[in-house]
C-alpha cells in the first residue's frame, strides 16, 4: 500500500508540476489570447484540447461503469457523446468560426440582432456550465480522497488551487496548452490498464479487438457470450441485448446527447481558437479521433470489469467467494461505503444476483468500476497510480474549459457587450480574471456543499444545451429569414418544456416540495425518460420558432447578408483579434 | 452571389449525404434495427451491438474526414474562379 501511495504522489504531483510549468510559459497578455488563444492553435493541438475539454470526470470515471451495468443499453452514451461531433463539424463550427467572434452568446446576439437573444443564451450557458462544473469538482474530491487518503475537502481545495493557477493566469491560451498535456495523461491512464486486462482475459492486447475475442482460458468461448451467460444465470439482463427503457427512449436519449454535445458552449468555443474555417472542420475530425480512442476502449473496459467482478465473486457457478477471503480492493472500497455486503442468508459467502431479496452485494457503486478495475485485475501499482492522475486530468481540464466559458460570457458578453460597452481591453482582461476567480470559488463551494440534485445535473446541462442553444444555432445558420422573435420564443419554449419535464418529479430547480404531476410516471410521455427529453425540447423549439416566424417580419436584409457571408467561402475570416 | 449559392447548394448536398449515413449507422443499425442485425456476428460481437458500441464511432470519424476533404476541394474550386 505504501509503495502505491508513493507512486500515486509522484504521478499526481508530477503532472501538476507539468501543468504549472505550462501555465507560466503560456500566460495570456491580451483579451484575444485570454478568450481564443490568439486564434493561432493548430487543428491537431485543438483536437487534443477539445478531447481533454470534452472528456470529463463523467467520461473517465463514470461511463465505463455505466456500460458495465447497462451493457447494450449503455450504448446511448457512446453514440450520443461522439455523434455530436459530426453535427459540429458540418452544421455549426465552420460557419461560427467564419463569423469570427469570441463567444456563443455573441454569435446568437449578432445573428438575431437582439440583446434579449444574447441574454437568454448567456443564462442558458451559465446554468449549463455551472451544473456541469459541480460534477468535475466532486470528481476531483473523490479522486483525491480515494487515492491519496486525504479528506475530500482538502482534495477539493488542492484542485481549486491548481485550476486557479493555470486558468486565471493563462486564459484560453494557458488552458489550451495545459489541456493538451492533460489529454496525453488521461488517455495513457485509461488505455494502459485496458490493454493489460484485455491481454489477460483474451490474449489480445488491443481492447477493441479483445472485446470481440475468445477467452484465453482455453475454452474457446467468446468473452461476450460468456458474459451474457454469467449475468443471465444470475437473473440480470442479457449483457449484449438489454435495452435501457424502450427503443424510443434509447433513440431520444442518444439524440439528446448528440445535439446537447453540439450545443455545449465550452466545446463550441474551442473552435474559435483556430486560424481558419478549414482548420475548424479539421479540428472536429482530430477531436473525434482523440475522443474515439477513449470511447472505443470504454465498452471493453466496461464489459471486462463486469466479467472480472462476477468472476471474483463467483469463480464458477455455485462456487461463491467466502466473505472472509475477499481481496484487498474489496476491503478498500468497503471503507469508502461505495461497496457494501450484507450476509442475508448467513452462509458467510457472497451471493450477487439480480433478485433484491437474495442479493448480498447491496451496494456496488458504478463509479468505482474504472478506479477499482486495475486492482480487480491485479495490475501493478504504478498502473493504479496512473489512473489517479488520469482521473484528475479529466476533471481539471473540463473544469477549466467550463470556467472559461462562464467568465467569457459574463465579462465579454454581459459586461462589455451589454452593460459597460466602453470598457478598455485591459479592464476587460482583468474583469475576465476576476470573474473566473469568483467562479472557481463558487464552483468550489458547490463542490463542498453539493446540492441534492448533483446526480441530475448532467441531464440538466445536456437538456439545456439540446433544447435551447443547439436549435437556435442551427436556425441561425440554415435559415436566412429566421428572426429575433422566432428564435427567442423557440428557445424559451424548448427550454421550458424540457425543464418542466425534468423538474416535474424532482421539484423546480430541485427545491423539495415544488414537484408536481406526482401521480404520473417520470417517463409518462411515450416512455421517454427525463434525461432523454432534450430531443423533444429541441423539436418544440424548432416548431415554435417557425410558427412565430410565419406571424412576424422575417430577418432584415443586412442579416441575410450576414448569413450569406458566413456561409460563403470568400471574404475575410473575421479574426478574433479585431476586438 | 450566384457562385455563393451553388457553393452553398453543393455544401448542403454533402451535409445531407453525411447525415443520412450518420443516421443509418447509429440510430438505424445501433438502435432501430439492432435486434435484426444481432442475428449476424462479427467475431465475438453481435453485429447490432458492434455498431452501437464500436462501428458507429468509426463511421462518424470517416464521415468528418470525408466531408472536410470534400469541402476543401469545394473551397478550392470556388476560390480559383
Amino acid at each position: 500500500m505504501d509503495e502505491l501511495k508513493l507512486y500515486t504522489y509522484i504521478a499526481v504531483f508530477g503532472t501538476f508540476g507539468l501543468y504549472f510549468a505550462i501555465a507560466i510559459w503560456a500566460r495570456a497578455g491580451s483579451t484575444s489570447e485570454f478568450y481564443a488563444a490568439g486564434g493561432g492553435i493548430t487543428p491537431l493541438q485543438n483536437g487534443m484540447a477539445i478531447g481533454a475539454d470534452w472528456m470529463s470526470a463523467a467520461s473517465f470515471i463514470s461511463m465505463a461503469g455505466l456500460i458495465a451495468f447497462l451493457g447494450y443499453g449503455g450504448s446511448v452514451f457512446l453514440m450520443g457523446w461522439t455523434g455530436g461531433y459530426v453535427l459540429l463539424a458540418m452544421c455549426l463550427a465552420p460557419y461560427m468560426r467564419k463569423h469570427g467572434k469570441f463567444t456563443v452568446p455573441e454569435f446568437v446576439g449578432d445573428r438575431f440582432y437582439s440583446r434579449t437573444a444574447r441574454i437568454v443564451t448567456i443564462i442558458c450557458l451559465i446554468v449549463a456550465s455551472v451544473t456541469y462544473i459541480i460534477g468535475q469538482m466532486k470528481g476531483v474530491g473523490v479522486a483525491f480522497s480515494r487515492f491519496l487518503e486525504v479528506e475530500y475537502d482538502t482534495g477539493l481545495y488542492i484542485g481549486m488551487g491548481v485550476v486557479f493557477f493555470y486558468a486565471v493566469l493563462g486564459g484560453m491560451k494557458g488552458i489550451t496548452y495545459t489541456q493538451i498535456a492533460q489529454y496525453v495523461v488521461l488517455i495513457t491512464a485509461y488505455t494502459i490498464p485496458a490493454v493489460f486486462i484485455s491481454f489477460q482475459l483474451t490474449g489480445n492486447p488491443i481492447p477493441q479487438l479483445g472485446l470481440g475475442s475468445t477467452l484465453a482460458d482455453g475454452s474457446g468461448v467468446y468473452l461476450l457470450d460468456k458474459l451474457d451467460l454469467v449475468v443471465t444465470d444470475l437473473g440480470f439482463k442479457e449483457y449484449t441485448v438489454g435495452k435501457m427503457g424502450g427503443t424510443l427512449n434509447m433513440f431520444a436519449y442518444t439524440l439528446s446527447l448528440m445535439i446537447g454535445t453540439a450545443g455545449l458552449p465550452h466545446v463550441i468555443m474551442r473552435f474559435f481558437t483556430v486560424p481558419s474555417v478549414k482548420a475548424a472542420r479539421a479540428s472536429a475530425g482530430y477531436a473525434l479521433i482523440f475522443i474515439a480512442l477513449l470511447y472505443t476502449v470504454a465498452p471493453a473496459v466496461g464489459a471486462m470489469a463486469r466479467y472480472n467482478l462476477m468472476n471474483t465473486i463467483e469463480p464458477s457457478a455455485g462456487q461463491n467467494l467466502d466473505y472472509e477471503q475477499r481481496p484487498q480492493w474489496f476491503k478498500d472500497w468497503e471503507k469508502t461505503g461505495l461497496l457494501e455486503f450484507s450476509d442475508k442468508n448467513g452462509d458467510g459467502k457472497i451471493q450477487y444476483t439480480a433478485d433484491k431479496n437474495t442479493n448480498e452485494m447491496v451496494k456496488v457503486d458504478r463509479d468505482i468500476m474504472v478506479l477499482a478495475n486495475p486492482s480487480i485485475a491485479n495490475l501493478p501499482n504504478w498502473v493504479i497510480a496512473l489512473v489517479a492522475a488520469g482521473g484528475l486530468a479529466a476533471a481539471l481540464s473540463t473544469a477549466a474549459g467550463l470556467l472559461l466559458a462562464i467568465s467569457s460570457s459574463i465579462s465579454h458578453d454581459l459586461l462589455k457587450g451589454i452593460l459597460t460597452p466602453d470598457m478598455t481591453e485591459k479592464t476587460e482582461l482583468l474583469t475576465g480574471r476576476v470573474v473566473m476567480s469568483i467562479s472557481i470559488l463558487f464552483a468550489g463551494y458547490l463542490g463542498l456543499n453539493p446540492p441534492g440534485f448533483a446526480a441530475g445535473t448532467v441531464a440538466l446541462a445536456f437538456g439545456l444545451a439540446a433544447s435551447s442553444i443547439f436549435p437556435a444555432l442551427m436556425m441561425g445558420i440554415f435559415s436566412r429569414t429566421m428572426n429575433d422573435k422566432g428564435a427567442i420564443a423557440g428557445m424559451c419554449a424548448g427550454l421550458g418544456v424540457t425543464m418542466l419535464y425534468v423538474f416535474q418529479h424532482k421539484g423546480i430547480m430541485f427545491i423539495p416540495g415544488t414537484s408536481f404531476l406526482g401521480s404520473m410516471q417520470p417517463d409518462w410521455f411515450l416512455g421517454i425518460s427525463p434525461n432523454a427529453f432534450g430531443a423533444v425540447g429541441a423539436i418544440v423549439n424548432f416548431a415554435v420558432a417557425f410558427i412565430v416566424l410565419k406571424m412576424t417580419q422575417p430577418a432584415p436584409q443586412e442579416i441575410r447578408d450576414l448569413v450569406d457571408n458566413f456561409r460563403s467561402p470568400h471574404g475575410e475570416v473575421a479574426s478574433a483579434h479585431d476586438h | 452571389m450566384e457562385n455563393n449559392n451553388t457553393y452553398w447548394q453543393e455544401n448542403l448536398r454533402l451535409i445531407l449525404i453525411s447525415l443520412v449515413i450518420w443516421f443509418i449507422v447509429s440510430f438505424g443499425f445501433g438502435i432501430l434495427l439492432v435486434d435484426e442485425l444481432n442475428e449476424f456476428r462479427l467475431g465475438g460481437y453481435k453485429l447490432g451491438f458492434w455498431f452501437a458500441q464500436q462501428g458507429s464511432i468509426y463511421a462518424f470519424l470517416g464521415l468528418i474526414f470525408w466531408y472536410s476533404k470534400k469541402m476543401n476541394d469545394l473551397d478550392e474550386k470556388y476560390d480559383a474562379e
